[in-house]
């Protein structure tokens, strides 16, 4: 198992840097995987990380890319609401990149 | 890691110059212990050696008595090299042991040193070789490097299956303890939550309650999107990439379309929302049949009549193939819920039946209409699926699941182009991401092993200026989706046949 260290304290990830323990993220660690990823947040980009958290914890899953889009353009502004606006935060694919960046697990699958 | 980059289109397109051991270090993440075990796996490799051997042995011998094809496969082999410069990751890689050939070797060279006479006597002079730890790892690196599409198949004159000594390979690599995460961790989540996703019934609820206020907002019609209705008529059975992923969720709005034109009651299940089936890809009866059991269970509870399979290759394959005797969808299994289900069934239907026979049927019968208009923006080409191509069948004649496909296409598009004779139908690439090789840690093998469908379509593009690309795999899309923008292609190229009868269908009086 892989470890990251941020501001002193080790975080376990998964082979591919992935969050293990979901409760044990924080901003800081978001602001880590963003810059292993080339990431550079933004405001735009916590609106994003911030809303899959929220999703998370109602669901137990990322949102398809679809709600997300959808979810985002409603509260954040129609201009944000879609997929290649997504796409231009999170270059590597919102489903995959945006869920490391918010601690959460890696879709799997045909994804 | 080195970044990716797309290789080099071929000049001339013939077996490329030799890169002895380029993907020796190309392999996925092993499958942890708790992944292992928790599909009933050993959790890792034995500490002694011996203990691996004599269990990797032991396990080919157990195959070579069950299925005879293996042994058959591996015996009938003369080395002519028809196949070798078939394989797309062959063509990609250039490395001489994804030559089919070189690949089957791997294993036929340890099955002639432990089951035949001469191998046994004469080793050196017959090309076998004592299995090694060096030896395991090789299988393990290249046997991950076969998608299982089976195109090296259709140029043997002995009709060797390499898929089928992959799976083998796997097989006996799980049942030591040397799984691969991506596969292993998705059937995991399949016996646990319903899906390889893992998305649970409330998120899917959630999803599909979404996009019926999109259709609604964007046609004025109310389109179901019914979940777990007891008495539906049709149960579809669909890859969970598309309840989540573009272009994959699409396509779906594209079978409630049809669905609601048709007028035939239909409902997804939560318990089987998934029609992807990886023991297929690792080679495992066992978890064939308990993933396929998901699709019994769900049909019997809900009482349907009919069951349809949306678009994804490998699971058409083992629909189509197997779940006649694998959980009574079709004739052959003789147990008591086999049986009662058959009997549930309306037998006057196909069953299975492949969405794409459902949409052509009923346009066939003047069920649909289209605006064909609503697709010009496209300039389309089609990407037959490896498993859809080489596995299966659709319709009642030789080749309906070529046709079917394109024909539907045409029925709702104006502009239809097809890339070159030898990259499609039976001879069709794969997109370079099945058979359990769709993960980022072997982004670079997917990208290479993409060329030569790459090529195909830079041919279509340059000489019809084609822009969409359509198939009927989840798989597929997702892979295409990726690859797509390193050859210098919008990934939206991608979509699925039914996300173009989404585009045109007309619905309601309007």
């Amino acid at each position: 198992m892989a470890t990251i260290e941020v501001s002193g304290k080790s975080y376990e990830t998964d082979e591919e840097g992935y969050l293990i323990n979901l409760a044990e993220w924080n901003k800081d660690v978001a602001d880590y995987i963003a810059k292993g990823e080339n990431v550079n947040m933004t405001d735009n980009h916590w609106e994003v990380v911030n809303f899959l958290r929220e999703y998370y914890d109602e669901y137990q899953i990322a949102p398809a890319v679809r709600v997300l889009t959808k979810a985002i353009g409603k509260r954040f502004g129609a201009e944000k609401g879609n997929s290649q606006y997504l796409y231009d935060l999170f270059p590597y694919g919102p489903a995959k990149q945006a869920c490391k960046i918010a601690g959460l697990p890696k879709p799997t699958g045909c994804v | 890691m080195a970044e990716i980059t797309a290789p080099a289109y071929r000049i001339i397109p013939i077996i490329p110059a030799l890169k002895p051991d380029a993907m020796v270090e190309s392999k996925p993440y092993v499958a942890s212990d708790k992944i292992q075990e928790a599909i009933g796996f050993p959790g890792k490799l034995a500490d002694d050696w011996q203990v691996t051997h004599d269990a990797v042995i032991a396990k080919m011998g157990e195959l070579l008595s069950k299925y005879r094809s293996l042994k058959v496969y591996l015996d009938a082999c003369v080395h002519c090299g028809a196949c070798s410069d078939k394989c797309h990751y062959f063509i990609g890689t250039q490395d001489p042991k994804n030559m089919p050939v070189a690949r089957q070797d791997l294993m036929r060279s340890v099955y002639r040193r432990y089951f035949t006479l001469p191998g046994k006597l004469f080793p050196k002079l017959v090309g076998a070789r004592d299995l090694t730890k060096e030896v395991l790892d090789e299988w393990y690196s290249y046997y991950n490097q076969c998608s299982e599409c089976r195109r090296c198949s259709v140029f043997c004159p002995y009709g060797i299956d390499t898929a089928e000594i992959t799976m083998a390979a796997k097989e006996i690599l799980d049942s030591v303890g040397y799984g691969q995460k991506y596969s292993n961790e998705i059937i995991g989540k399949v016996h646990k939550i319903g899906n390889n996703l893992g998305l649970p019934p409330p998120a899917l609820l959630d999803t599909l309650e979404g996009l019926e206020e999109d259709v609604k907002e964007d046609t004025g019609i109310d389109v179901r999107f019914p979940l777990d209705v007891k008495g539906a008529e049709v149960l579809l059975i669909t890859p969970s990439a598309d309840f989540f992923a573009e272009p994959h969720i699409d396509s779906l709005i594209g079978y409630a379309k049809v669905f609601h034109a048709s007028g035939v009651s239909w409902t997804l299940s939560s318990m089987a929302s998934e029609a992807g089936n990886f023991g297929m890809f690792i080679g495992n009866y066992e978890q064939l049949r308990k993933i396929a059991l998901r699709v019994r269970e769900a049909a019997l509870e809900l009482g349907v009549k009919r069951i349809v399979v949306g678009e994804c290759g490998h699971a058409w394959r083992v629909a189509y193939s197997f779940w006649n005797t694998l959980i009574g969808v079709g004739a052959g299994a003789s147990d008591p819920y086999a049986i009662q289900l058959q009997n549930q069934l309306d037998l006057r239907y196909k069953q299975p039946m492949h969405i794409c026979e459902f949409t052509w049927d009923l346009i066939e019968r003047g069920g649909l209409s289209f605006d064909k208009e609503a697709n010009d923006k496209h300039i389309i080409t089609f990407h037959d699926s490896c498993n859809v191509a080489r596995a299966s069948r659709m319709g009642d004649f030789a080749g309906g699941q070529f046709e079917i496909p394109r024909n539907i296409i045409k029925a709702c598009a104006n502009n239809f182009v097809e890339m070159r004779d030898g990259a499609t139908r039976e001879q069709t690439f794969c997109c370079g991401g099945g058979g359990g090789l769709l993960t980022d840690e072997l982004l670079d093998l997917r990208v290479k092993g993409a060329l030569p469908r790459m090529e195909a379509l830079q041919q279509v593009k340059d000489s019809h200026d084609v822009n969409f690309m359509a198939t009927i795999c989840a798989i597929c899309k997702a892979q295409f989706t990726k690859v797509l923008p390193m050859y210098g292609f919008d990934r939206r190229v991608v979509g699925g046949v039914h996300q173009l009868v989404s585009n045109a269908i007309k619905l309601g009086d309007k």
